[in-house]
């Protein structure tokens, strides 16, 4: 059987103009990405804002379009439906977005926005089944049946988000793309939140594309993870607790902040700031802060390459299997003399 | 030396009280994490440090802040002026808003040296430019003169936290400093934020919801609840034994890259509005621990050697027998 979804070589760049008059610049946010989505599968993609991973979620069920490439769903080209067929494939692809503030509207009560996929289906439904399905709803993702009729000011970030869920459900969707659906929720919610998300997959087996910045997060929840940067997706992880072999990735899992003081980072694994994606570099994007670079990554682009099991990196220096990861970077510290290790 | 103590603080906007009787200190030198989920009151005890409640609308109701054994409660605001930036700094949450867009980001930094230090902006700005040298700010010359829209978040940041210590000041009141910068480039702020207080001698107040944050760089920390101080204590301390179930829980909640799938615990329910605060102990409608009493009767704060401070009942037996 073919993966859920399969996207290959697709790029997207945005066309930004600083005035009425000035030449427009390319940015490029979408780079040459390709991956696959297992059915029933979490793939999560990581990477730090900018990196075009939320354009990517938009793109992956065409909400934008792309400058080139395929998107397959199930076998179906998406790029080339028009919208009356890509409408009757909705159902089966939804989303969640970041902002439970933003992404309900704030004149329908809970009961609308969660019909109103439906209606746009053209389904219509009873009033008493559609109480029914609603209240069938709200008991799945954790709220009383009561909140039907409660507009989305007199809710909780928390309960809005679970609302923007059910939303998601309503159609019965085989994939689920999640952008940041935890991003602005507190600590104690957003574990909420997660853990709903694992129950409704395992009930519903479900198929989630799991957007985040947050590399712990992402390797609790997900299978497979994808981490991007400048657009491009330098290595794809196929279990969370395979050992990195992108430097990016290394710095991006030695940056965490571990809630655990007797593991203190005596200094920061990474210098500098992401490059503009303005003027993205011909050879690897993230050579001007690595540490491994050399001439050869300032001039030639590394392709994505096989190691095992579907590992894939994009990296001409891998980081050697043997080197254990944080001690590396206590030796190339430099001037940091102050810290104190714990105790 | 105490360099900071609040005692008894309590804060009211109208008939609201946002802040209950909240006491802590921190020595000179010293980095104080303040944790809390939003709406625990962290925020608004950054504002009445630095004096600047009223223009939120809350005022003081009672208790005491002494730095340097002067209460600044009491003082006017002439004489708070003379604290506030120069003494006291403060770095916000979001580097995009703090900054102003219309002054090259160099003068705002200077701007502290001439007001406080009585530098001449001549003075000022090779002071300026050194200053952003230590804060490793790649060329600092051209940065000067450059505006906050033209920078990075993490190099807008890292020109807050210049700005903070411009004049010199002995306490940094950091609010969520790194919350709005990427991954990598929060452990950068980070690091900085704390080597630079570390070298100085400076006194600093960092708040933050992330248990991460005070874990990698705090010595003393004092987790906030409702409005009230549920424990306190040394980093190492409380993370290695959390007394109180709503620290236990909040380290709990945390996912780790070594958390096995399904072992997230969440802490049911939300943190609760400050107009409909419940009696007794705040957190026993969402705590697993809950005694019969705990719906009654606020918890005293008590003592449990190695410097650690907790408001539970569960560490008070004298209570129990309420209930």
């Amino acid at each position: 059987m073919t993966a859920l979804v399969e996207i290959r070589r697709l790029d997207r760049h945005f066309e930004v103009r600083r005035s009425l008059f000035a030449r427009a610049k390319i940015l490029t946010a979408v780079n040459q990405v390709s991956f696959d989505i297992e059915r029933g599968e979490i793939l999560g993609v990581v990477g730090e804002s900018g990196c075009g991973k939320s354009t990517l979620a938009r793109l992956v069920l065409r909400l934008i379009e792309p400058t080139a490439g395929s998107i397959r769903f199930d076998g179906i080209e998406l790029t080339q439906l028009s919208d009356r067929h890509l409408r009757r494939l909705r159902p089966r692809m939804q989303m969640v977005f970041q902002d439970p503030y933003s992404s309900l509207d704030p004149r329908y009560t809970v009961e609308d926005t969660l019909l109103e996929p439906l209606s746009i289906q053209g389904i219509s439904l009873a009033r008493a089944a559609a109480r029914e399905k609603v209240s069938e709803l709200l008991s799945t993702v954790g709220l009383a049946s009561a909140l039907a009729r409660a507009y989305p000011h007199q809710l909780s970030g928390g309960q809005r988000q679970r609302v923007g869920i059910a939303r998601a459900l309503v159609l019965s969707p085989d994939l689920v793309v999640l952008d940041e659906p935890t991003a602005s929720l507190d600590v104690s919610v957003q574990a909420q939140i997660v853990t709903l998300l694992e129950s409704l997959q395992a009930k519903l087996n479900l198929t989630y594309l799991f957007i985040s910045h947050d590399l712990a997060l992402v390797s609790y929840f997900c299978d497979r993870i994808a981490v991007m940067y400048l657009g491009s997706i330098v290595e794809i992880l196929p279990a969370v607790r395979t050992q990195p072999k992108h430097h990016y990735t290394l710095a991006l899992m030695e940056s965490a902040l571990i809630p655990d003081p007797r593991r203190r980072r005596p200094t920061a694994p990474l210098a500098g700031d992401v490059l503009s994606p303005f003027a993205i570099p011909a050879g690897c994007a993230f050579a001007s802060r690595c540490a491994a670079a050399t001439h050869l990554c300032g001039v030639e682009r590394p392709l994505l390459k096989r190691y095992d099991q579907g590992h894939l990196v994009a990296c001409h220096h891998p980081v050697a299997a043997c080197k254990s990861s944080p001690q590396s970077h206590f030796q190339r510290s430099t001037t940091d003399d102050v810290y104190r290790p714990y105790g | 030396m105490t360099l900071l103590s609040v005692e008894n603080l309590h804060v009211r906007f109208g008939a609201l009280h946002p802040i209950d009787g909240v006491s802590f200190s921190i020595e000179q030198g010293e980095i104080l994490g303040v944790v809390g989920e939003s709406g625990s009151g962290k925020s608004i005890t950054a504002l009445t440090i630095l004096g600047l409640l009223h223009l939120q609308g809350g005022e003081v109701d009672s208790g005491r802040i002494l730095f340097n054994g002067i209460d600044l409660l009491r003082l006017v605001e002439r004489e708070r002026c003379s604290y506030r930036g120069k003494q006291i700094a403060f770095i916000s949450q979001n580097p995009m808003t703090s900054l102003d867009p219309l002054f090259c980001v160099g003068d705002q930094i200077a701007q502290g040296l001439v007001i406080h230090l009585g530098k001449s902006w001549f003075e000022a700005r090779a002071r300026a430019i050194e200053l952003m040298r230590d804060l490793r700010i790649p060329n600092p010359e051209v940065v000067y003169d450059q505006f906050p829209h033209q920078l990075s978040g993490g190099l807008k940041q890292r020109i807050a936290i210049a700005i903070a210590l411009s004049a010199e000041p002995r306490l940094i009141v950091a609010d969520e400093p790194t919350t709005a910068l990427d991954v990598t480039v929060q452990a950068q702020v980070l690091h900085l934020l704390h080597r630079m207080t570390r070298t100085r001698g400076i006194g600093l107040i960092l708040i933050t919801h992330d248990m991460g944050v005070v874990a990698q760089i705090c010595d003393r920390m004092i987790v906030m609840y409702a409005g009230t101080i549920v424990e306190a204590g040394k980093v190492e301390e409380v993370f290695t034994g959390p007394r109180h179930p709503y620290t236990r829980a909040l380290i709990n909640c945390i996912p780790r890259v070594e958390t096995q799938p399904g072992a997230l615990m969440a802490i049911p329910g939300i943190v609760p509005n400050v107009t409909d605060y419940p009696p007794g102990c705040r957190f026993h409608p969402r705590c697993p621990r809950a005694l019969p009493c705990c719906s009654i009767l606020p918890p005293r704060t008590v003592e449990c050697g190695d410097e650690v401070s907790v408001a539970c009942h569960l560490y008070d037996p004298s209570d129990w027998t309420l209930s």
